[in-house]
């Protein structure tokens, strides 16, 4: 049986782990990649990179960041953060990325998906969003910074019919309070897309994980903090989830 | 040992040299006809669309090439396709080792997602390839499209319904599954891949 995914995220600046609370205040976290082979000794399904700073100079850096993951792990891993070209994509996949995740970029041009998907293979492109809830539930860009007039539900269908192979939606009004995920637009998209959706965005505990499964049906969920200082430990995790009738990897 | 994987237009050959690395093999990458006639093993990954990359395997003349090796191949995802006698994707003969149709999942559901991605587990293992692996083992997929559970199947997945996870005849192997994505338990499919078979 297809499992249900339990995916760390790994936010790096200048090649480091950091973690920001509602978008700022970051903390120090760790080696990005002993960070990385310790998740797949805990049985993580999956990693994702997100370079936060993305400037051209910390490109190089990145790129060498993803050379010694993909040397040091065996399992599949997303690497996101500043990719706004076919180019990028390219050197981050020859690097040994099993998948980006384009965020901003998309909004700005959505044929980048079309053109990615095309290239690439839809498998490994991962379209981020950023959202909150408004009158409904709206895009935003830039980490978070900046509003658009897009809404979430349009934008989603969008991502999918444009050849988007997974969605990574993260809701800005649940990221970092530890309360839970967003069911009500997880579940959403889950019920209105035929593409995977990562839920991402308030974690807090293990139930957290057993609803945003069982009752939004996510594909996958995605955490950093409560992983990263230990407050969940993904065996603890997964052995719960299998309890409460989650199909998950042991 | 002289170990070629071959290097193509759909090749994401990254994960599997860091794999073969881990068990010290250093393997050449190359799409060199001769250099593949020339190996004791090869290694055919693949990501990408199934009429594109016959077409480009045609155009290099690999696709002779590889029908006609007599050494142990392992066909991995997309490989594992291709080597099929035809492919939905793109409504393309492909290169006929094993006598299948690949066709496309279909879902009525929202619920059940396509591409499958993630891990799934494997069973009725039947092959060298599978030694010491368990019943059940999980290794992760990625694809659409998929086989028929058929007199090659040497093991079994569920997405859906039953289908190949793995393909055997003679020296052909290949798998659907990215055993360089599937921790521990892939590495050790291809261990086995490198020794026994």
């Amino acid at each position: 049986m297809l499992t249900k995914r339990i995916i760390p995220c790994l936010d790096i600046k200048n090649g480091q782990t950091v973690k920001g609370v509602n978008f700022v205040n970051l903390i120090h976290a760790g080696d990005p990649v002993e960070l990385a082979q310790a998740y797949v000794l805990q049985g993580a399904d999956e990693l994702v990179f997100l370079d936060i700073t993305a400037t051209v100079e910390n490109r190089k850096t990145l790129i060498e960041l993803v050379e010694r993951v993909a040397a040091a792990i065996n399992i599949p891993f997303t690497v996101g953060g500043g990719i706004s070209t076919i180019q990028d994509v390219d050197a981050l996949l020859n690097a040994g990325a099993d998948k980006v995740s384009i965020n901003s970029s998309a909004v700005k041009d959505p044929s980048l998906i079309n053109n990615l998907s095309d290239r690439f293979g839809s498998q490994c492109i991962v379209v981020a969003i950023d959202t909150r809830k408004e009158d409904d539930w709206k895009v935003y860009t830039h980490g978070g910074r900046n509003a658009t007039a897009m809404y979430t539900k349009q934008w989603v269908k969008e991502i999918e019919e444009r050849g988007g192979g997974e969605i990574l939606l993260t809701s800005m009004d649940h990221d970092g309070t530890k309360n839970g995920f967003a069911l009500d637009i997880t579940k959403w998209c889950t019920d209105n897309l035929s593409i995977p959706v990562i839920a991402s965005g308030g974690a807090g505990n293990n139930a957290h994980f057993a609803d945003v499964f069982n009752f939004a049906n996510a594909d996958a969920a995605l955490a950093a903090s409560v992983f990263h200082f230990g407050e969940i430990k993904i065996p603890d995790l997964k052995m719960y989830l299998k309890d409460h009738n989650v199909p998950v990897r042991l | 040992m002289n170990l070629v994987v071959i290097k193509y237009n759909a090749g994401n050959t990254k994960s599997v040299e860091h794999t073969l690395s881990r068990l010290g093999v250093q393997a050449v990458i190359t799409d060199d006809a001769e250099q593949i006639q020339n190996a004791d093993k090869v290694i055919f990954p693949g990501v990408g669309h199934a009429e594109a990359t016959m077409k480009y395997l045609k155009e290099k003349n690999l696709d002779k090439v590889i029908k006609n090796i007599t050494q142990p191949f392992l066909g991995i995802c997309l490989g594992q396709q291709l080597m099929c006698a035809h492919s939905e994707e793109g409504d393309v003969d492909c290169l006929g080792i094993f006598p299948v149709k690949v066709k496309k999942f279909k879902s009525a559901d929202n619920h059940i997602k396509i591409p499958q991605m993630g891990w799934n587990n494997l069973y009725d293992l039947k092959s060298p390839l599978f030694k010491n692996i368990p019943d059940l083992s999980f290794v992760y997929f990625v694809h659409s499209y998929y086989s028929e559970v058929n007199e090659n199947t040497i093991a079994t997945c569920d997405y859906i319904h039953p289908f190949s996870a793995a393909l055997q005849k003679d020296n052909f192997y290949a798998t659907q599954f990215h055993p360089e994505k599937s921790a521990d338990a892939g590495q050790k499919i291809i261990q086995n891949f490198i020794e026994l078979c």
